[in-house]
């Protein structure tokens, strides 16, 4: 390679224009899949199936995460707290953690890893062995019948595990700050639920996880719909599908952080 | 009387990919009933020739008419409802790995009509029992060897009894067995059925002996178009080489390359 | 695995989920106080408004008794207007006094309400007539020190 200027601009340029491309791609992609999203509705077996292989399995990942990080967040709270005295706070700042903003995005970061990225893989194998093309000709739409259920499984499937992965969470905290720790319980839970507000962080938190979802259940069934159909397009697409995720759901936390919470105290 | 016949009628068509010019002013026309077979080097455009039919691919220029309705021009509800009288033979199959075989040939039928349980399971076993498949019902695609998984298959795209069926390549990577296997089904569903078939292959052999006519695709034209008598005691170099399988002749042996002792000493 | 075994995983794993989200709610949130509850607005002008945030607690006697709804300032009186939501559970007489107390020495600051003995109760849209302002520690300071030099003059040399 060359690094004379007129080279170095041009690949400056197609490096822009293909991810221009790429972003036109998605954005017709994604109003073609919203399209039809409608008829699935009317098929909820569909959505049953996706909803078990990424909600269902995610479950263990999710639950035993959200409580190990409960857990440290105690150990860790604890020990700056107690420098100022005001140990009971604990329950105050890992669950006000938890609800607006690990669980939300640790558990997004999980279900990318563990189910986004299974749907890449499975779309993109459809997509290789003709399967996608095979299911056209015998006039049904891939899109409504492969694609939009594993879209929405991820959109139902998010906000439970987030709930799952901050109340897994607090419960972990619980443990190590009241039963181990021993702070006291009543000051715990108190303290909690005075500064936890329904509105402003459980329902916010609740609202990120949703966006997250539709933004990793696309994420997954574009990459897959649109992987090169060999074996090493579809494990390719499988890792952009884990470091796309990945990166929309933290630009998307601090977007949607900014717009929820700036301002509140 | 004689346009009625023409189930299939493609008209001046003109296919690229990019710069890559495919098909170029292809016409061809097919009648009901028939056995076509589509030959030619790889990369010709036969498997574009399907896509066409099929309404995967669009044309840049030409018309391509199946039963009086130009596909191009078709709406997404219209294209459809035209496939569902379509079947295709994916050239491995493209059985869906998550279902049972039972439940791969049931597809058509859930996704297109309104039967009871009882009528698909009747219908489905009718249909495996026809490529002699009954007893393989339970398992996965999987389970299957390549010919069978390509009879399942079969079975599948004749669920819905289509008046034209395409076949992509249906012999390759099959033993001599099963090629015969599939060529008979082919044969037999076509003239039970009453259907007109397409069939895009390499194996000159089977189609000799299965096609009512076999059409030679050459640079994105219709090199000829002649009965399986005709190929066999023609003397075109391009069919000959074809034919008798050689490695050089009309279609080169060597990609386009530099003069090779200039290309060695370059360096 | 059957279409009926597909169903009852999924159906475990939503319940399991709602679950999540009702402790969330109940146990860590405070749906179960009296936030949702009826309540009624009324208002408190300060000089000085300290550290006083949206949401901030008002408290009687040490509990919670409604919040902070909304600050403002008065472009005519430069006072600070707070707009304090009061669980309708409570009253407050007329006479009630609004005063900005801190918890602990480093603890949030809160508006404490102090309950007078006539006979008339606060409404939606009234007025606590009498307020005590924040400290500012900076005003305190050098209020501090200037009483000190007023105190002893001439003692400097």
């Amino acid at each position: 390679m060359k690094a004379d200027p007129i080279s170095l601009l041009t690949s400056l340029g197609h490096a822009v224009t293909s991810r221009l491309d790429r972003l036109g791609l998605a954005a017709r992609f994604a109003f073609a899949v919203f399209r039809v999203l409608g008829v699935v509705f009317l098929r909820f077996g569909l959505i049953i199936r996706e909803l078990y292989f990424s909600g269902v399995r995610s479950l263990s990942i999710v639950i035993v995460s959200g409580l190990f990080v409960g857990m440290v967040l105690a150990v860790q709270g604890y020990e700056v707290l107690q420098r100022y005295g005001s140990t009971e706070a604990l329950g105050v700042i890992v669950a006000l953690s938890l609800v607006r903003e690990l669980g939300p995005v640790v558990s997004a970061l999980l279900f990318a890893g563990r189910a986004s990225s299974a749907v890449t893989a499975e779309i993109g194998l459809m997509r290789a062995t003709d399967q996608l093309a095979a299911m056209d000709m015998m006039a049904v739409d891939p899109l409504a019948r492969v694609i939009a259920p594993r879209f929405l499984a991820a959109i139902f499937s998010l906000p439970l595990l987030a709930a799952l992965f901050s109340a897994a969470g607090v419960c972990g905290a619980w443990i190590i700050g009241v039963k181990l720790i021993g702070i006291d319980d009543g000051a715990f839970w108190s303290q909690m639920q005075a500064s936890v507000d329904v509105r402003i962080d459980i329902v916010n938190g609740v609202l990120k996880s949703i966006v997250f979802g539709v933004a990793v259940g696309l994420i997954s069934v574009f990459e897959g719909f649109f992987a090169v159909p060999t074996a090493e397009g579809v494990s390719t697409a499988t890792t952009r599908t884990v470091v796309t995720s990945s990166l929309a759901v933290l630009l998307l936390d601090l977007v949607l952080t900014v717009m929820m919470f700036r301002g509140l105290n | 009387m004689s346009e009625r016949q023409d189930i299939i009628r493609i008209e001046n068509v003109r296919f690229a990919y990019g710069e890559r010019t495919i098909l170029d002013d292809l016409s061809l026309t097919i009648r009901r009933g028939e056995i076509v077979a589509i030959m030619g080097a790889s990369g010709g455009g036969k498997t574009t020739l399907l896509g066409l039919i099929g309404g995967r691919l669009t044309p840049s220029v030409g018309r391509v008419f199946v039963e009086d309705q130009n596909v191009p021009t078709l709406s997404k509800s219209a294209l459809y409802a035209l496939r569902r009288r379509i079947g295709m033979l994916f050239q491995f199959g493209a059985l869906f790995t998550d279902l049972s075989v039972f439940e791969n040939v049931a597809f058509p039928y859930r996704e297109q009509t309104d039967l009871s349980e009882d009528m698909i399971r009747t219908l489905v076993l009718m249909k495996l029992e026809a490529v002699g498949l009954r007893g393989a019902a339970h398992l996965m695609p999987s389970e299957l060897s390549g010919g069978m998984a390509r009879r399942v298959a079969l079975a599948r795209a004749v669920t819905l009894d289509p008046s034209i069926m395409l076949y992509d390549e249906p012999f390759t990577g099959l033993d001599p067995i099963s090629v015969g296997i599939i060529g008979r089904l082919i044969k037999r569903l076509n003239a039970a059925l009453g259907m007109t078939s397409i069939i895009v292959t390499h194996d000159l052999n089977e189609t000799l002996r299965l096609a009512d006519r076999v059409v030679v695709l050459s640079a994105g034209k219709v090199y000829c178009d002649l009965a399986p008598d005709d190929i066999r005691v023609s003397t075109d170099p391009f069919i000959r080489q074809f034919a008798d399988g050689l490695p050089d002749g009309p279609v080169p042996f060597h990609y386009p390359a530099r003069d090779y002792v200039g290309d060695l000493l370059a360096s | 695995m059957n279409r009926s075994q597909f169903d009852l995983a999924v159906g475990a794993f939503v319940a399991l989920g709602i679950l999540a989200l009702l402790f969330l709610a109940l146990k860590v949130g405070n749906l179960a106080g009296f936030d949702t509850g009826t309540a009624y607005v009324i208002e408190a002008r300060f000089d000085n408004i300290g550290g006083i945030k949206v949401r901030a607690p008002v408290k009687s006697a040490g509990v919670v008794v409604g919040r902070v709804e909304s600050i403002s300032l008065d472009g005519e009186t430069y006072e600070a207007v707070a707009r304090l939501r009061i669980s309708s559970a409570f009253r407050f007489s007329k006479d009630t006094i609004a005063t900005i107390l801190t918890s602990g020495l480093l603890g949030e600051q809160y508006i404490g309400l102090e309950s007078g003995g006539v006979p008339e109760y606060l409404a939606q849209g009234d007025r606590v007539m009498k307020t005590q302002s924040a400290m500012v520690l900076e005003k305190l300071i050098s209020q501090f020190l200037f009483n000190k030099a007023a105190e002893t003059p001439g003692q400097t040399k």
